[in-house]
C-alpha cells in the first residue's frame, strides 16, 4: 500500500520535475528559443502559404479562364434553327455550372439593301459571357441595338436610327451603343431576342456556354448536352478548353515546385538553427546524465520540447501563412484565398517532424560521448 | 592576424560553417531559382497562350462588312478591299519582329461543292517566306497550334485541301479522296479539327483561291500572333495625342495595341487591330501570373532572409566563449565585430555564389521539364544576388553580434550563458 503512493508520488513528483524542467527551459534561455521558434514559424508559415496557395490560385486562374468565353457550343445541323424548348433544356443542365447564351442569325438589308448580319440575343448574359467586348452602353429599351463598329459606320454613322428589312418586313432599330471586338461581331448587329423573334420570327440557331469545370466535367457535361439534345451538334471550344488546360498544367507544376523548393529550404534552415542549438547544451544534458538521467529519459525531454516547440510554432504559422496567402490573393487576384485547415494538420506534422530530427540527430551524436569529457569542456 | 583569425575559424569550425553556408546557400539558390522563373514567366505563359490562336488582325483600310455565320462567307464578291500579298513579309521588318510568333494570310472565296455551298479559304499552312536576309516559315500551323489534322496537311505549292471535320461528314468525304471545285479535281490531303467555324471549311494553298477568285496576289486579312504584353493606362492612350518621349515608350512596349500601329505602318493601306477575345483575355491572365509569381518571389525572399538570419543569429551565438577570451586578451568591441562581420561577409559570397550556381541549374531544370523551353539567367542578376545575400547575412548577424560583443567576458568565460 505504502510502495505503492510512494510510487505514485514518485511518478507524479518526476512527472512534475519533466514539465518544470520544460518550463524552465523555455523561459531561461528565452532568446535561444525565441529564435528557435521563429525559424518553425517562418517555415510553417510558407509552408502553410505555399500550400493554401497552391490549392486555391488554381480556382481562381480557371475562373480567370472563364472569362475567355463559351467553352461548349450547341448548334443545329446545316445552320437550321434549334427548337424552341432547347435553350430550356441547356440552361437546365448547365445550371450553377455556368451560363448558356442563344444566338439567332439572319442577314437582313439595309435601307441601301447592303446585306447586314442581325443577330438576337439575351443581352444580360452575353455581357457577362463575353467579357472581352467592348461595348460603349449596353442596349436595355426595346428595338435598341448594339452596332459593331463596322457595321455602325455603315448603318449609322452618326448614331441615328435606321432601319432594317427582312423578308419584308421592316424594323427601326435605335442604336444604343457600339461594340468592338477585332472579330467577326464588329460587322454585325445585335438586337435583344424578343425583338429579334418578333420582326424575324426566326428561333437561335447556336446556344453558347461557358460550362465551369475539369476536362471530365465538361466532357461529362458535354455528353450530357447530347444526349439531352440528339438533334443538335453539341462540341467542345477544343482551342480555349486546351489553352485552359496548358496553361493551368504550367501553373501548377510550376507553384508544386516553388512550394517544395520553399518549404524544402525553411525546413533545412531550421533544421540547421535547432541543430546548433541542441549541440550548444550539451553541457546541461551532460549534467543531467551525471545526475542520473537516463538516455531515454534525455531523448524523451528533447522530443518533448521539440513537439511542443513545432506544434506552437505551427499553429501561429498557420495564422500567418493564411495571411499571406489571402493578402497575395487579395492583391494579385482581387479576392482572399480562403483559409484551407486541411493543410493544418500537414503543417503541424511536418514542424513536429523537422523539429524532432533537429533535436535527435545531435543527441545520437551527443549519446556516444562520455558526459564527464563534455564537462570538462572538450 | 586579423586575416589569420578569420582562416582559422573557418578551418577548425567546419561543421558550423558549413553548416550557416549551406543555409545561406539554400536560401539564396532558392531565390535565385525564383526570380528567373518570375522574370521569364510572362514570356513562358505567353507562348503557351498563343494556342488560342492569333491576336491581332490585319484588314485593309478600305474595307466592307462582313457577312458571315458560322464561318459561312455571305459576302458578295465584289465588296471590300484586298491587301498585296507581297507586302505580307515586311512583318517580319518591324520593330517587334522577335515576338511575332507567325502570320497567315486569308482569302475566303465562296463555292459550291455539289449540292453545298461553302466558303474555301486560301491560306499559308507552313510556307517559306524571306525578308531580306531573314528566311522564316510561317502559316496557320504557327498561328493554330491547336488545329488537328487527320492525314497531312497539304503542302502550299500542292493543288491539294484539308477538308473541315464538319464539311467532311456533310459531304461524305475522307482524306486521300477528292473533291471537285469549279470543275478541277483537288486531292484531299487531310481532315481538319478546330473546334470552331474552320470546320465547316474547305482550306487550300493561298494561290488556289486567288486563282478561283481571278485576283493574282490578293489577300483579304492576315491573322498575326505576336507575343504581348498586358496592357496598362499607357497602352490604352492614343499615340497622336502622346509627347514624343512618351509615344517612343509606347512604340516600344510589346502592347497589342503598338504591335497593331506597327503592323499598319509595316503594311500599306491596311487597319490593324487586336481579336479582344484572345488579346484581353491573354492580358488579363498573363498579369496575374506574373504578379502572382513576384508575390511569391519576394515572400521566399522575406523567407530565405529570415532563416538565414536564424541560422547565422546561432552560428555566432555558439562562439561567447571564443568573444570573451577575445576581450579578456585585450580585443576592442569594434575588432571583434569586424572579426565577425568579415566571417559573415566571407560565407554570404561562397554561400551566396554556391547558390547562385545551383540556382541557375534549377532554374534551367523547372524550364526544361515545364515549359520545354530554356530560362535564362541574367548574369547581371550574380551582383546583384550576391548583394541580397550579404545584406541579410549582415543584417541577420547583427543582432546576434551586438549580444556578443555587449557580453560580460567574465561570465562567458565561466561558460554562464
Amino acid at each position: 500500500m505504502s510502495s505503492q503512493l510512494g510510487r505514485r508520488v514518485g511518478r507524479s513528483s518526476r512527472r512534475s520535475m519533466f514539465v518544470r524542467m520544460l518550463v524552465r527551459a523555455a523561459v531561461l534561455r528565452r532568446g535561444r528559443a525565441i529564435a528557435a521558434l521563429l525559424a518553425l514559424i517562418v517555415a510553417a508559415a510558407t509552408a502553410t502559404a505555399m500550400l493554401n496557395l497552391y490549392v486555391g490560385v488554381q480556382a481562381k486562374l480557371k475562373k480567370e479562364f472563364r472569362n475567355y468565353g463559351a467553352n461548349v457550343v450547341i448548334a443545329a445541323e446545316d445552320n437550321q434553327s434549334l427548337p424552341a424548348e432547347t435553350l430550356g433544356k441547356a440552361r437546365a443542365i448547365v445550371n450553377g455550372h455556368g451560363l448558356a447564351v442563344p444566338f439567332s442569325y439572319v442577314v437582313a438589308r439595309t435601307r441601301e439593301g447592303r446585306p447586314v448580319v442581325v443577330a438576337g440575343t439575351d443581352f444580360n448574359a452575353v455581357e457577362k459571357l463575353d467579357s472581352w467586348w467592348s461595348v460603349s452602353a449596353w442596349p436595355r429599351a426595346q428595338h435598341d441595338g448594339l452596332v459593331g463598329v463596322r457595321a455602325a459606320q455603315v448603318v449609322s454613322p452618326r448614331g441615328k436610327p435606321f432601319d432594317l428589312s427582312f423578308q419584308g418586313k421592316t424594323m427601326s432599330v435605335t442604336p444604343a451603343g457600339t461594340l468592338q471586338t477585332g472579330a467577326a461581331e464588329d460587322s454585325r448587329i445585335y438586337l435583344a431576342s424578343a425583338d429579334f423573334k418578333s420582326w424575324t420570327g426566326v428561333e437561335p440557331s447556336t446556344i453558347e456556354i461557358s460550362f465551369s469545370g475539369s476536362a471530365g466535367e465538361i466532357g461529362q457535361a458535354i455528353q450530357d448536352l447530347q444526349q439531352a439534345l440528339p438533334f443538335a451538334q453539341v462540341r467542345p471550344v477544343r482551342q480555349i478548353i486546351e489553352a485552359e488546360a496548358r496553361v493551368l498544367g504550367k501553373m501548377r507544376a510550376t507553384l508544386w515546385v516553388a512550394a517544395i523548393l520553399i518549404i524544402a529550404t525553411a525546413g533545412l534552415c531550421v533544421l540547421a538553427t535547432l541543430t546548433g542549438l541542441v549541440f550548444d547544451r550539451r553541457r546541461d544534458f551532460a549534467v543531467m546524465k551525471s545526475l542520473g538521467a537516463s538516455g531515454r529519459l534525455l531523448h524523451g525531454f528533447l522530443a518533448a520540447e521539440a513537439a511542443a516547440m513545432g506544434t506552437v510554432a505551427s499553429a501561429i504559422g498557420f495564422v500567418v501563412g493564411n495571411a499571406i496567402a489571402s493578402a497575395i490573393g487579395r492583391i494579385d487576384f482581387h479576392a482572399p484565398i480562403a483559409p484551407r485547415f486541411g493543410v493544418l494538420p500537414v503543417v503541424i506534422l511536418g514542424s513536429v517532424a523537422v523539429a524532432l530530427t533537429a533535436a535527435i540527430w545531435p543527441m545520437w551524436l551527443l549519446g556516444r560521448i562520455q558526459p564527464a569529457n563534455i564537462l570538462r569542456g572538450e | 592576424m586579423f586575416v589569420r583569425l578569420v582562416y582559422e575559424s573557418f578551418r577548425r569550425e567546419k561543421r558550423r560553417k558549413l553548416l550557416a553556408g549551406l543555409a545561406i546557400s539554400l536560401g539564396v539558390g532558392v531565390a535565385t531559382a525564383m526570380i528567373a522563373v518570375a522574370t521569364d514567366i510572362g514570356d513562358k505563359i505567353s507562348r503557351e497562350l498563343r494556342t488560342y490562336g492569333a491576336n491581332l488582325i490585319v484588314t485593309p483600310d478600305e474595307d466592307g462588312l462582313d457577312v458571315e455565320i458560322g464561318g459561312v462567307n455571305l459576302k458578295p464578291p465584289s465588296d471590300g478591299g484586298y491587301l498585296t500579298e507581297a507586302d505580307l513579309p515586311r512583318i517580319k521588318g518591324m520593330f517587334w519582329r522577335n515576338n511575332i510568333v507567325g502570320f497567315a494570310p486569308m482569302l475566303p472565296v465562296n463555292i459550291k461543292v455539289g449540292a453545298v455551298e461553302t466558303s474555301l479559304m486560301g491560306t499559308y499552312f507552313s510556307k517559306s517566306v524571306s525578308f531580306g536576309k531573314q528566311h522564316f516559315v510561317t502559316g496557320v500551323r504557327s498561328t493554330y497550334p491547336g488545329w488537328k489534322v487527320r492525314g497531312e496537311w497539304p503542302a502550299d505549292d500542292s493543288q491539294d485541301v484539308l477538308l473541315g471535320e464538319n464539311l467532311a461528314a456533310t459531304l461524305k468525304l475522307q482524306a486521300g479522296e477528292s473533291v471537285e471545285i469549279n470543275g478541277q479535281r483537288h486531292r484531299i490531303s487531310g481532315i481538319l479539327a478546330s473546334g470552331s467555324s474552320e470546320d465547316e471549311q474547305i482550306w487550300a494553298p493561298l494561290s488556289i483561291a486567288q486563282q478561283l477568285l481571278g485576283k493574282p496576289g490578293a489577300v483579304r486579312r492576315v491573322y498575326v500572333s505576336a507575343v504581348t504584353k498586358p496592357e496598362d493606362e499607357l497602352a490604352r492612350r492614343d499615340p497622336a495625342t502622346m509627347s514624343p518621349e512618351i509615344r517612343d515608350r509606347w512604340y516600344c512596349s510589346p502592347y497589342p495595341q503598338s504591335i497593331a500601329f506597327q503592323l499598319q505602318e509595316a503594311i500599306p493601306h491596311s487597319h490593324a487591330e487586336q481579336i479582344r477575345q484572345v488579346a484581353q483575355n491573354e492580358g488579363r491572365v498573363l498579369s496575374r501570373t506574373k504578379g502572382l509569381m513576384l508575390l511569391i518571389t519576394i515572400a521566399v525572399l522575406l523567407a530565405s532572409a529570415l532563416a538565414v538570419s536564424a541560422a547565422m543569429a546561432t552560428a555566432i551565438f555558439e562562439r561567447r566563449t571564443e568573444v570573451g577570451l577575445m576581450k579578456a586578451l585585450g580585443a576592442g568591441d569594434v575588432r571583434i565585430a569586424a572579426l565577425f562581420f568579415a566571417e559573415a561577409m566571407l560565407l554570404a559570397i561562397l554561400g551566396g555564389g554556391t547558390g547562385f550556381a545551383w540556382g541557375a541549374l534549377l532554374a534551367r531544370f523547372i524550364g526544361r521539364s515545364i515549359f520545354d523551353s530554356q530560362i535564362g539567367i541574367q548574369p547581371v542578376l550574380l551582383p546583384v544576388i550576391l548583394t541580397i545575400a550579404v545584406v541579410v547575412t549582415f543584417a541577420g548577424s547583427a543582432a546576434a553580434i551586438r549580444r556578443a560583443v555587449k557580453f560580460d567576458p567574465v561570465y562567458a568565460l565561466r561558460g554562464e550563458a
